[in-house]
């Protein structure tokens, strides 16, 4: 308890210098306009969770952040070095961001170590010794330091994404961006990998998140993205944006993502507003007690 | 004995399982009949004369099989490694961004694939003669891998093109997302898994080679040079026996199985790896 506001003051001290700037980026697939006049930007030390419905363009705005897809305008600066600037070194930046796909993306033929370190030692230039060493220390921090030897194939979905986010980690990346990280487990394997996930932001890791889990992006998000049709639709504190949305759009979202046997109909929304608000109060006043009681504590 | 009446009705009653019961029995009764028909035949002193006489098989063996043997395994292990390397590098030009790479690949493919391999052996043998001067290195093992090699290329790099393209495209994404260039990509990731995934076709284009080092003969081998199926040919066409060719086929399969094993012992071990 103690300990806490200490590490929340220096995450906020921290949160200062800016590591990614997006402006006016645009993206087309063909004909088709996926991205349109993104702006945003990312701080030190921000958790950042991009949510929308399918199409809306979130992965598209992750994947030209580390120009696996290429924009068609706009810029993007990461921690200052324009990255779509042909000049520019791209293997070098991308070796200072790590990815977290949707599929894991694992290299099969590889086993769990192996997977940690091949990119340690072509792209950073480490001994063999120290790449195992970093790696290790990386598995461990997911729980799979013992299934090091296996092969990704006999890991399960849960087991392989830590290992993808391991390996991410072990490139010291001073940003981590996930890809719909749990979208493609069992629900039962969802926890662990969030775990994960929640740990690494405690620890005030730089990240960009794109999930459908808004629990999680409720609870571990400084700041939540509604993306929806290729723009930026809402943007603010996980409370705000999920807690209490200004648009339409994210309001309809959220009532399907939330409870998806809801049926949409019209005029309901400020009924199914009013009964989160109530929800919301009663959280608030569970909380209550538990100070309460604390207090009493000491008094007697 | 019953009544026709009375048999088709027993034959519409009959089960499908006692049906194909029936046919497998017929199908055992003629096996029986042909090997039998075969043994009452067949003239086992001339078979045995004239395929496996014994004093032949001696001499096959002693008057330098081993050296043929070798020969056959040089000449084919040379030819295969020089058209895996070349079939890679013609597989990564037809996967390239760069146009004329891709189409002179194409070229290439067609050009080798379409010509008979002997015609291509001959026309490596007659090289030295058509430019005085010419060598090409390690005499007559370089032309025959040169020549085998290069028609190998044009089959292998399509067998190796499709196993790229097998690799998932998340595999490339990862490593480039990891900071990694094109090139080790290629190298550490994408190639090692397309070989595993054509490691199949990949062996039966060794067994091609094997089979197809029996024509260099054609280019003119000396007697330290020859191959198994020239060194069979000749001690056969001398003796009037094929006791020799016989021998030489064996050892074909004495090359040919062991691979076909080995193979099939390493697919199982990389299975968990994929």
């Amino acid at each position: 308890m103690t300990a806490n506001p200490a590490q929340q003051h220096t995450d906020s001290s921290r949160s200062g210098s800016t590591v990614v700037e997006i402006t006016g980026l645009r993206k087309s697939f063909g004909p088709v306009e996926v991205l349109t006049n993104i702006t945003t930007s990312i701080r030190q030390g921000d958790v950042v969770c991009v949510i929308g419905p399918s199409g809306s363009g979130k992965s598209t705005l992750l994947r030209c952040v580390n120009l696996l897809e290429q924009p068609s305008g706009g810029s993007i600066l990461i921690e200052g070095i324009e990255v779509t600037d042909p000049d520019c070194d791209i293997d070098e930046v991308r070796s200072r961001m790590g990815m977290v796909f949707q599929q894991f993306n694992l290299f099969a033929h590889l086993t769990v170590l192996s997977n940690c370190t091949i990119a340690q030692q072509v792209v950073l230039k480490r001994g063999k010794a120290e790449a195992e060493k970093v790696a290790l220390v990386n598995l461990a921090k997911v729980g799979l330091a013992d299934r090091s030897g296996a092969f990704p194939a006999q890991l399960s979905g849960g087991q392989q994404q830590r290992v993808a986010i391991a390996r991410a980690l072990s490139m010291d990346p001073e940003l981590m961006l996930f890809d719909e990280p749990t979208s493609a487990l069992d629900p039962e394997l969802v926890g662990d990998v969030l775990a994960v996930m929640r740990r690494l932001a405690s620890e005030g890791m730089t990240m960009m998140v794109v999930t459908h889990e808004m629990a999680f992006a409720r609870e571990v998000a400084d700041r939540v993205i509604f993306m929806d049709g290729g723009v930026i639709v809402e943007e603010g504190h996980p409370d705000d944006v999920i807690g209490n949305p200004q648009h339409n759009r994210t309001r309809t979202f959220l009532k399907r993502v939330l409870d998806p046997t809801h049926v949409d109909s019209e005029g309901d929304s400020g009924e199914s507003d009013a009964r989160r608000r109530i929800k919301d109060a009663e959280v608030a006043a569970h909380a209550q007690p538990a100070v309460h009681d604390d207090t009493e504590g000491h008094g007697s | 004995m019953t009544s026709p009446a009375a048999t088709a009705g027993r034959v519409r009653r009959t089960s499908p399982r006692k049906r194909a019961q029936r046919i497998r029995w017929i199908q055992y009764g003629i096996l029986v009949a042909v090997l039998i028909a075969i043994i009452a035949v067949a003239d086992f002193p001339q078979i045995q004369k004239v395929f496996f006489r014994t004093d032949m098989i001696r001499d096959t063996l002693t008057q330098g099989l081993g050296t043929a043997l070798l020969n056959t395994i040089i000449y084919s292990v040379g030819a295969f490694v020089l058209g895996l390397v070349l079939g890679t590098v013609l597989a990564l030009m037809r996967l390239s961004s760069v146009g004329p790479y891709r189409w002179l690949a194409g070229i290439y493919i067609e050009f080798f694939r379409g010509l008979p391999t002997i015609v291509v052996l001959m026309a490596f043998g007659l090289l030295p003669l058509a430019f005085p001067g010419l060598q090409i290195p390690f005499g007559i093992y370089g032309t025959v891998w040169t020549a085998l090699g290069i028609v190998a290329a044009a089959y292998m790099s399509e067998t190796i093109r499709a196993g790229i393209q097998a690799v998932p495209k998340g595999q490339v994404e990862a490593a480039r997302s990891l900071g990694m260039p094109t090139g080790p990509t290629t190298r550490k990731i994408v190639l090692p898994q397309a070989f595993r995934i054509i490691m199949p076709p990949l062996t039966n284009e060794l067994i091609l080679v094997v089979k197809d080092s029996s024509l260099a003969y054609i280019i003119g081998l000396s007697a330290t040079s020859f191959d198994l199926t020239k060194y069979g040919r000749d001690l056969a066409n001398t003796n009037a026996n094929l006791t020799p060719l016989v021998i030489a086929g064996l050892c074909y399969l004495l090359i040919t199985l062991p691979l076909t094993f080995l193979v099939r012992r390493m697919e199982r071990k990389t299975a968990k790896a994929r």
